[in-house]
């Protein structure tokens, strides 16, 4: 019995000491990715398990938002800003063993703004004309308009660079540049990256990688308290995270994302036609009581739909300032009384629980909602494609999404042609200040217009073990980069 | 006679349940409607019996109101059981043997043959998820259970000697099978309606659950479970009572249909 204590507390030793030599991670992520070809799929899980981490673009994110180089080290410009002349690094290799060149560069934009592109964000490549290869490691890239934004729109994830030789099995078996490649992918369970040992940059700390699928809230909590996840870092269930804080086992990651939460209106609708109406709905609104309720406290007021991180935010929550009376008074003026909307939400619980307490707010004003709670299919099916709903609850996670405001056939069916000339204006403005003065008044057009109810930024609320390091606190755009991230002794 | 221990705590507990739901319809500690964000979670005590759930709504009123759902929602259901099934039954009985009886019989054997649950899902799937939808999925489901009943009690009643002489004095099938049948199977009904009541409780507790019943704001007690799921290590309380109403409520209702058929059935009287 004794010697056989010895043997187990020999053992447990054992395990003490190689855990903190770490060199891999479990991350926990509430969706599965439906493929892993970010150049191919829209949904964000997608990116979130290979950018930057798989696959990279010619420049790309950092934590802090900002965009540096990447597979370009460098780039000129031409005097009317119309020619991207890029400098490729060479020597760099994809997972297959076949050389990154200007041809693979060229190859990815070409593919990703064809007519037959199945690109989600074919937006971003709308404005290339053409595309060159000069020699092996410089590519010009030639714009029909000068674009101020280029750069960025390089650095997402549906613009990295792929090739073409290994692009049609991208979908299950990714082959890109990066510091992982692919390991194992077990459906419904987890996918597996493992170290590239001909990555071209710095060697990240860590050889492997682990992502697991936990969709259930409380079992991610469960998870997470017992170990088997090192990290969540979008945590879904915000009313555990004080339990977390409380636990020197563990460091809440807090950071901001670019999910611009809204009660959608459709504008189109019989009933929000009318702008007092709409009005009135965003003044019956108490955000601070939303974010109070549905996040835990975690969350950021917005008055339009920008994210306050940014520097061309405007603050213009006070125009929407909750204010039940002048509600009822645009109400009674737009002879709306007795309204019944209905209130269609997705299942995240910034949308169920969010939506229990806007139905009290409006309630409170004298408008009554039918609540049904939808699957993400339904939702997706009945609101985003049908336009069979006055109200809805969602948050826009892409960067940089106020042009979805310039396309009348969205979902919410804003149509305003200033707003579509001002977005126009945009794309051709190049110079930062004149870019600035056009989103700052893009904000306040939309806000003006009382166009969806302006709830919240939607936070970032991440779990992770306290010895990690190195994750992004915020999400510029949807990823867990891994390439910086480590383990303390 | 001497009631027996268990059917005066099923009636006990039953009685607590439905005073509760209408009591609910006059008066609530608080209004369930009113959310208070600034009093979240706060455990029992104070100015709230059973402390307040994530909105700072009250829990007691809400699990009165939810008594209220439940009853509505089982009531309707079993209704629907009786009025289509009893009939069912009562014809079949009467018609023993008949192309009529086998088509009710194997119809209510299809019926059975699916999980009840998977079926009540499937209907809301299909049509929305609403408490209207539940009592319908609910409802379907309890028309083999009483249509079998009564045949059952009716088939042993159409060899007796009395309803021989009424068929003798001319009466017709439909006169007998509602004048000497059913007024001889209302104890077997009342014990299965008490049985099925319960069980459409927690069907629609079960579909509320999985977010397939009653829709917010509307407060159900199988909803009220699912929302305090994550919030179970952080105040237990907020899960902890609306699921004592659903087992104390399912117990009393089962304890008391038992107790009630030991009463009303002359075969089980005369054994014990």
């Amino acid at each position: 019995m004794f010697t056989r204590l010895k043997t187990t507390t020999a053992a447990l030793v054992l395990c003490a000491s190689g855990a903190l030599a770490q060199d891999s991670i479990t991350i926990g992520m509430q969706l599965e990715p439906p493929n892993l070809d970010p150049t191919g799929g829209a949904a964000a899980a997608i990116d979130e398990v290979v950018y930057a981490n798989v696959f990279e673009g010619l420049t790309r994110y950092q934590a802090d938002g900002s965009v540096v180089p990447a597979l370009a080290e460098s780039w000129d410009v031409s005097e009317d800003g119309t020619v991207y002349t890029f400098h490729l690094r060479s020597g760099v290799k994809f997972h297959d063993g076949t050389d990154m060149t200007a041809e693979d560069v060229k190859f990815s934009l070409d593919r990703a703004r064809a007519e037959d592109s199945t690109n989600a964000q074919k937006a971003l490549f709308k404005g290339i004309a053409s595309v060159d290869v000069v020699d092996d490691v410089t590519v010009k890239v030639t714009l029909s308009a000068p674009n101020g934004g280029f750069v960025t729109n390089m650095a997402w994830g549906d613009a990295v660079i792929v090739a073409p030789e290994s692009i049609d099995t991208a979908a299950t078996a990714p082959v890109g540049t990066g510091p992982f490649k692919l390991g194992r992918w077990v459906q419904g369970d987890r996918i597996e990256l493992v170290e590239n040992p001909d990555y071209w940059g710095n060697k990240p700390a860590l050889k492997s990688a682990t992502f697991k699928f936990i969709s259930d809230p409380t079992a991610a909590f469960a998870a997470m308290m017992a170990g088997d996840i090192d990290a969540f870092p979008g945590y879904p269930a915000p009313e555990t995270l004080a339990q977390f804080g409380a636990d020197p086992r563990f460091q809440l990651l807090i950071g901001s994302t670019e999910g611009e939460t809204i009660l959608a209106m459709n504008n189109k609708s019989e009933k929000l036609a009318d702008v007092r109406v709409r009005e009135a709905i965003a003044h019956a609104i108490n955000r601070q009581e939303i974010i109070d309720g549905a996040m835990f406290g975690y969350g950021t007021p917005i008055g339009t739909h920008f994210a306050p991180h940014n520097p061309d935010y405007v603050d213009l929550t006070a125009q929407s300032a909750y204010d039940p009376e002048m509600a009822r008074n645009l109400l009674a003026e737009a002879g709306a009384e007795n309204l019944t909307l209905t209130l269609k939400l997705p299942p995240p619980s910034y949308a169920r629980r969010g939506g229990e307490i806007i139905a009290s707010q409006l309630r409170a004003v004298g408008i009554e909602t039918e609540i049904s709670n939808l699957e993400w299919a339904q939702w997706l099916e009945q609101v985003f494609k049908g336009k069979d709903f006055d109200l809805s609850i969602v948050s826009h996670t892409e960067p940089m999404d106020i042009n979805i405001y310039a396309r009348p056939e969205y979902y919410f069916q804003y149509e305003n042609p200033d707003f579509q000339a001002l977005m126009t204006e945009l794309d051709l403005a190049a110079d930062p200040a004149k870019r600035s003065e056009i989103l700052a008044a893009a904000q306040r057009m939309i806000a003006d217009d009382y166009v969806n109810g302006f709830l919240f930024q939607l936070a970032r609320t991440g779990v992770a073990d306290a010895r990690i390091r190195g994750l992004w606190p915020n999400s510029p755009t949807q990823a867990n980069d891994l390439t910086g991230v480590s383990w303390a002794e | 006679m001497r009631l027996p221990g268990q059917l005066i705590l099923g009636a006990v507990l039953s009685a607590l349940f439905i005073a509760a739901a209408i009591l609910s319809l006059f008066w609530t500690p608080y209004a369930v409607e009113a959310l208070e964000i600034s009093n979240k979670l706060k455990p029992p005590g104070g100015g709230h019996w059973l402390g307040t759930d994530h909105f700072g709504r009250d829990i007691l009123s809400m699990l009165m109101v939810g008594a209220r759902t439940s009853i509505a929602v089982a009531v309707v259901a079993v209704g629907i059981g009786m009025a289509v099934g009893v009939p069912l039954g009562l014809l079949a009985a009467a018609n023993r043997g008949s192309l009529l009886d086998e088509v009710v019989m194997r119809g209510n054997d299809l019926v059975f043959a699916f999980p009840s649950l998977v079926i009540a899902i499937l209907i809301t799937a299909v049509f929305g998820p609403s408490a209207l939808n539940a009592i319908l999925a609910i409802g379907i489901f309890n028309i083999p259970v009483f249509a079998r009943v009564t045949r059952g009690g009716a088939l042993s009643l159409w060899t007796l000697d009395y309803v021989l002489a009424a068929r003798v004095a001319g009466k017709g099938k439909l006169r007998i099978s509602l004048e000497h049948i059913l007024s001889n199977i209302v104890n077997l009904l009342i014990v299965q309606g008490t049985i099925q009541f319960s069980l459409g409780i927690l069907a629609e507790a079960g579909l509320s659950y999985v977010g397939l019943g009653a829709q917010p704001p509307l407060p159900s007690w199988g909803r009220m479970l699912a929302d305090s799921q994550t919030l179970i290590s952080l105040a237990p309380h907020i899960a902890i009572f609306p699921g004592l109403a659903i087992v104390l409520t399912v117990l009393g209702l089962n304890l008391m249909g038992d107790g009630m058929r030991d009463l009303l059935d002359p075969r089980l009287r005369r054994i014990r």
